[in-house]
């Protein structure tokens, strides 16, 4: 099964991470904003302009339901697009792999490095979130800081999938079909802007299975409100275990298509 | 250094590099000559351990490259026949990343770099984006970045491909002055006369295979001769060369005679023939490689 076949690694894995952190902090100034403001945008548009209308949600207000799903909703898309789109550039029009696995560094550590890199801007954009969120008293702290580790975590999950899709596109363009049929269905139909209680039931079932968002809104849901349930060992263990199988999957591809 | 044997690469059934066997000895400038898709790029990728072998036999000093993939790249740089530097990074920045694959420590990645903008006289352009940079200037930096890890083997495709002939008598004199340091040197090139100025053995390859190999001067000697006559392409030239058992070949409108004796074929077709435009000239590798891959255009 060499499409299960556990990546050999060494420390180059940070290497190759260091290499994408020296691009960003080139230009960091730049990089920070956006995950500053979107939420922002969020926030007014929704919590506060549609939330008005809404007394509860769930027995909370609705800005204080949806400020946990901005988060999670800002962790997939920061691993997402990076693995995508980020590393189709780096891997085909900057030829950056290429040049990479002429030095002793190999290809699985390549990826993995673009994958934990993926994780590290889902991190920092999550962390840059919370103060905003703090400042209108949305998030219960000290719980919340727990979404930073987290943030890692779940931004690897979607670094993985992110990157298996990109291992599998014949060109950049066709990156879009995950980016519409599931990236968008998910920031929709999570357990982000209604509960999930609301859907039918197989439907609430399919998100359960197969919308990674849903347990990483759970989880930091409960996070944000201080509010944790042992239901949320379940959404950890399911997504740590399709972080492992992605991840290993996403390496064999990738070398699949690199390797000829 | 380098030891193939029965070297072989396919792509999807197509045979890339059809059993190849080679030996690359230390100290040397070993060139791979021949047209485009000849296999040369296929070659230098399976050396770098970067594309693996589909059958036969490779080392890299001593080392398989089936098994041996990190200790072999560690003593090897590359300059591939792509462009690759970092569009994302500063001259220095590139290099700076570059040498951390290789795990130098930064103190001294910063003197090595140094002293290496200096080597191809490119200190001014430290802290310029790689974009704006002539084509000479980034073949340049590549071969720069190769040096990083102060390679015992020197892997160039094609190092010089598009650049004009100052910038390629700059590269030249930086092989030389490589190989006069030790450095063991591997380069494809299609330009003969690059193979012939810098290679001290070499072999010609084409559809996947190696048609001849030799230092420059015995191909020439072995394949032409030391000259070549040219005549008119006519009945009574043939005549006369057949009688004499002369080597020639047909091109178009000319015979290329081969020869090591110019004056005496020339004075017997001036005496023989009716008097027509003679020229000799001494052989070149061009010629012979010509001969051997024909002039159909590839590619
Ligand atoms: N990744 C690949 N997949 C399929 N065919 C390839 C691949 N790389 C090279 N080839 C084919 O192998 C042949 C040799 O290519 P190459 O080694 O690049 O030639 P050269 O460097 O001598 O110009 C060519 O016909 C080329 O089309
Ligand atoms: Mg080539």
């Amino acid at each position: 099964m060499s499409y299960f076949k556990l990546p050999k690694l060494t420390t180059f894995v940070w290497k190759v991470w260091l290499r994408n952190r020296d691009v960003f902090m080139k230009t960091y100034k730049v990089n920070f904003l956006p995950p500053f403001i979107e939420p922002l945008l969020y926030l007014f548009a929704l919590g506060f302009g549609l939330g008005t209308y809404i007394d509860t949600m769930d027995g909370i207000s609705y800005p204080r339901f949806i400020a946990p799903a901005l988060i999670s909703i800002s962790i997939m898309n920061s691993a997402f697009f990076e693995c995508t789109f980020g590393s189709y550039v780096r891997m085909y029009y900057q030829k950056t792999f290429d040049a990479i696995i002429a030095t002793p560094v190999s290809i699985e550590e390549v990826i993995t490095g673009e994958l934990l890199w993926g994780a590290t801007k889902s991190l920092i954009n999550a962390t840059i979130m919370l103060p905003v969120l703090t400042a209108f008293k949305l998030i219960e702290l000290p719980h919340a800081l727990l979404v930073i580790p987290f943030a890692f975590i779940a931004g690897f999950l979607f670094a993985s999938i992110g990157m298996c899709f990109t291992a599998i596109s014949p060109n950049i363009s066709t990156l879009n079909y995950p980016t519409f049929l599931f990236i968008t269905p998910m920031f929709l139909f999570s357990g982000t802007f209604f509960p999930l209680q609301l859907l039918p039931e197989p439907i609430q079932y399919f998100a359960l299975i197969a919308l990674p968002l849903t347990h990483v809104v759970s989880i930091i849901r409960a996070l944000t409100l201080a509010n944790l349930s042992s239901f949320l060992l379940v959404n950890l263990a399911w997504i740590l275990t399709v972080s492992l199988i992605l991840f290993v999957l996403s390496v064999n591809l990738m070398k699949k298509r690199l390797i000829v | 250094m380098i030891v193939a044997q029965g070297l072989k690469k396919c792509f999807d059934g197509f045979v890339a590099v059809d059993e190849i066997s080679f030996a690359v000895e230390k100290g040397e400038i070993f060139g791979f000559l021949g047209p485009n898709g000849a296999g040369k790029t296929t070659t230098m990728n399976m050396i770098q351990c970067i594309s693996p072998k589909t059958s036969g036999t490779l080392e890299v000093m001593g080392m398989d490259v089936n098994t041996h993939q990190r200790e072999i790249k560690k003593n090897l740089g590359v300059v591939p026949q792509e462009n690759n530097l970092d569009p994302d990074f500063t001259v220095y920045e590139n290099f700076l990343a570059y040498s951390r694959y290789f795990n130098i420590p930064r103190e001294s990645a910063k003197k090595i770099i140094d002293e290496l903008l200096d080597f191809v006289q490119l200190t001014e352009k430290k802290d310029t984006l790689i974009e704006p940079l002539s084509g000479g200037m980034k073949r340049r930096l590549i071969l720069t970045r190769a040096l990083i890890n102060k390679p015992k083997i020197l892997i160039l495709d094609e190092p010089t491909v598009g650049l004009d002939p100052q910038a390629r008598h700059l590269i030249w004199d930086k092989i030389k002055s490589l190989k006069s340091q030790g450095v063991t040197i591997v380069l494809t090139t299609h330009y003969l006369d690059e193979a012939a100025r810098l290679c001290d053995r070499l072999v010609i390859m084409d559809y996947g295979k190696i048609l001849v190999d030799g230092t420059p001067n015995d191909i020439v000697k072995e394949y032409i001769g030391t000259d070549i006559v040219e005549a008119e392409n006519n009945p009574s030239v043939i005549a006369c060369l057949k009688k004499r058992a002369a080597r020639f070949e047909a091109l178009g409108e000319t015979l290329q005679i081969y020869t090591n004796n110019p004056q005496e074929i020339t004075s017997a077709l001036l005496k023989e023939c009716p008097l027509r435009p003679i020229t000799a000239r001494s052989a070149s590798l061009e010629d012979v490689f010509l001969r051997l891959t024909g002039k159909k255009l590839r590619e």
